[in-house]
């Protein structure tokens, strides 16, 4: 009893001292726990239909992020590794029969490889050609695709997968916490020395071969694991809609995951899932008026661009909170001394 | 000959694309995903000003390639400069651009297949195969149009501008050129340019809201694989991914689905051996 007394104690400690005392960490914790105990407040089955894509789709936003954002090398092809995970899934699941609790890291497995093979040629391209050559990939896959109509289904794609689970909550907890999970990995690998080195190769890639580091393996290495998360998130989408089609390699889902990255601001991580988890839902409650549906979209995302030029979340977090000018430590914006050196906010 | 002429004219009009892209991605380094977006407005605009308002097909042409220009500036001036710092905004406000202009053009139109009447009508026949006028003219007047714009760039003192902005911002600058008004002067040219290739185009093929799509995948090859900035090699390497296209979707079963897959193979293949395109110069690195 009084051993777990102390924890909590400890527990509660830390809460005070190191969540509550930021608006962006508050935040983080709330999305947390509104995202776990949605279940338990509504069973709505179109609300967490909606949660769970937007789950989906935040899990390749950052993904997204963590390849171009941090090292920036421009993707506009991302949808490839979403429909190769796709693809692989189906292929694996309906063909084979195989579970897809197994499937889903082998379709990663799989995006993994393809990250390699566009890796590779893509190394030796930069900036504008870089960007430019990426979106042909998934162009390529998407003719062969339907020049094999008797493995890939051709147009109308391979339907009739396996849920990963069969109950409407087992799934959304399966989902809500793969996302949770792997956004958290990937925030961790961004502030990792690993993700240093990402940031530095986006800044000066000169400076950073001069450092003595083989960027050419960081590069590699960051289009491996973009592919893999990108990857995982093709294989759910595949299992969660039951059809692996060629709109997962469309350009415009490229362009969609760029916009919704750019919207929340680059190199965050949480800038494009907390885009994807405003986005994508707005798109939804605007159904009311199909036709004006992508117009508003567009729109909105203009003007944001047009007054907060390095994205929302950026923007949104300089306003709440204030750096400590001489500890570098972040603060709410209503303090007027740092939290830890009492130096005076300006 | 069904291949030599399918690939005269998709050559030509990538092209006509192709350069005017890589002109205001030159001297002003946006990459402008809206550009083939012009070109379907375009071309709409030609469908209802001789469709529905029964207007002469060349004066329609003339006030539709206005109006994109109009456009086309306007966009520049309210949405494009003033975030022009922002590489990645600039990027993403296209897309936007181009996705407002087809949501537009879907809620005008609607969603339907539509075709616009031809300039002359008839044809002829060369070794058993028609040709229409049609193609004849359009072949015709994008290469007039080419050659303009190649004395435009070369002989004139605006074209000398484009040219040392495109090759150094700064210095050129310094020279005394004034970079923003450059810029907007380019971008009405490149923008007037697509809004042309729509409107020579539009009666050679079917009209869409998402007719902006493929186009501009494979312009972005032209342009890649010619080199960024290097007007020659943009029309060498339109003509041969026009004919390369042409090739897959006469010579082998089910090319139609394999044509931009192939083209693309290309693109790669050639970047593998020289990554700075086939004309393109390498520059020094930009820190």
């Amino acid at each position: 009893m009084v051993a777990a007394g102390l924890y909590l104690k400890r527990f509660y400690t830390v809460v005070r001292g190191e969540v509550l005392v930021l608006p962006s960490r508050v935040i983080v914790a709330l999305f947390f726990l509104v995202l776990l105990g949605m279940p338990l407040i509504s069973q709505d089955p179109y609300l967490i239909r909606i949660i769970v894509l937007t789950s989906i789709f935040a899990i390749l936003a950052a993904s997204w992020d963590l390849l171009s954002g941090f090292t920036g090398q421009m993707n506009f092809g991302h949808a490839l590794f979403f429909g190769v995970g796709a693809y692989a899934s189906a292929m694996l699941n309906v063909h084979l029969q195989i579970p897809p609790w197994v499937c889903v890291p082998l379709a990663a497995v799989a995006a993994v490889l393809t990250g390699l093979l566009v890796g590779i040629p893509c190394l030796r391209l930069k900036h504008t050609y870089l960007a430019l050559t990426t979106m042909a990939f998934p162009i390529i896959l998407m003719g062969i695709v339907f020049a094999l109509p008797d493995i890939t289904g051709g147009e109308l794609g391979i339907s009739g997968l396996q849920r990963i689970s069969n109950s409407m909550i087992g799934n959304y907890y399966i989902y809500v916490v793969t996302m949770l999970v792997l956004c958290t990995i990937m925030w961790k690998i961004t502030d990792s020395h690993t993700g240093i080195i990402f940031h530095a190769i986006r800044e000066d890639e000169l400076a950073v071969k001069a450092s003595g580091i083989n960027t050419t393996r960081y590069k590699l290495m960051a289009f491996c694991l973009s592919g893999f998360f990108a990857g995982i998130a093709g294989g759910l989408y595949a299992h969660y809609m039951r059809i692996a089609g060629p709109s997962t390699l469309e350009v415009s889902m490229s362009f969609t995951v760029v916009i919704w990255a750019v919207f929340g601001g680059i190199a965050t991580i949480y800038g494009p899932i907390a885009a994807v988890f405003i986005l994508f839902p707005l798109l939804e409650f605007v159904r009311f008026w199909p036709e004006y549906r992508m117009l508003i979209f567009a729109v909105v995302v203009l003007l944001i661009l047009l007054y907060m030029p390095e994205g929302l979340i950026p923007w949104v977090r300089d306003k709440i909170e204030k750096e400590c000018p001489r500890c570098k430590i972040r603060n709410v914006a209503t303090r007027k001394t740092c939290r830890i050196c009492t130096a005076v906010l300006d | 000959m069904n291949i030599i002429i399918t690939g005269l004219i998709t050559g030509s009009m990538l092209a006509l694309l192709a350069i005017s892209f890589s002109l205001i991605f030159g001297v002003a380094r946006i990459v402008n995903i809206a550009h083939t977006a012009f070109y379907m407005v375009a071309a709409y605009c030609i469908f209802s000003l001789t469709g529905k308002f029964g207007l002469n097909p060349i004066a329609g042409m003339m006030i539709a390639v206005v109006v994109v220009t109009v456009l086309g500036l306007l966009a520049y001036k309210f949405l494009i400069d003033p975030i022009r710092e922002h590489e990645a905004a600039v990027l993403i406000a296209t897309i936007a651009l181009a996705m407002i202009f087809q949501e537009a053009v879907m809620l005008i139109y609607t969603g339907d297949y539509r075709t616009v009447s031809a300039l002359i009508e008839g044809y002829f026949i060369v070794t058993g195969v028609k040709v229409f006028y049609q193609q004849v003219l359009t072949f015709g007047v994008v290469l007039v149009v080419l050659a303009l714009l190649w004395f435009l760039l070369m002989k004139t003192k605006l074209g000398l501008a484009i040219r040392s902005t495109a090759e150094d911002r700064e210095v050129a600058n310094l020279m005394g050129m004034n970079d923003s008004r450059l810029a907007m002067i380019t971008m009405g040219i490149s923008v007037a340019l697509a809004g042309f290739t729509g409107a020579v185009l539009a009666p050679l093929t079917v009209l869409s809201p998402f007719m902006w799509m493929e186009p501009l995948i494979i312009m972005m090859a032209v342009v890649v694989l010619g080199g960024l900035g290097s007007i020659k090699g943009s029309f060498v390497a339109a003509f041969i991914l026009g004919f390369t296209e042409a090739l897959v979707v006469f010579m082998i079963p089910k090319g139609a689905f394999l044509k931009g897959s192939v083209a693309l193979t290309i693109m790669i293949l050639v970047l593998l051996l020289r990554p700075e395109g086939l004309f393109g110069i390498s520059f020094e690195e930009e820190r």
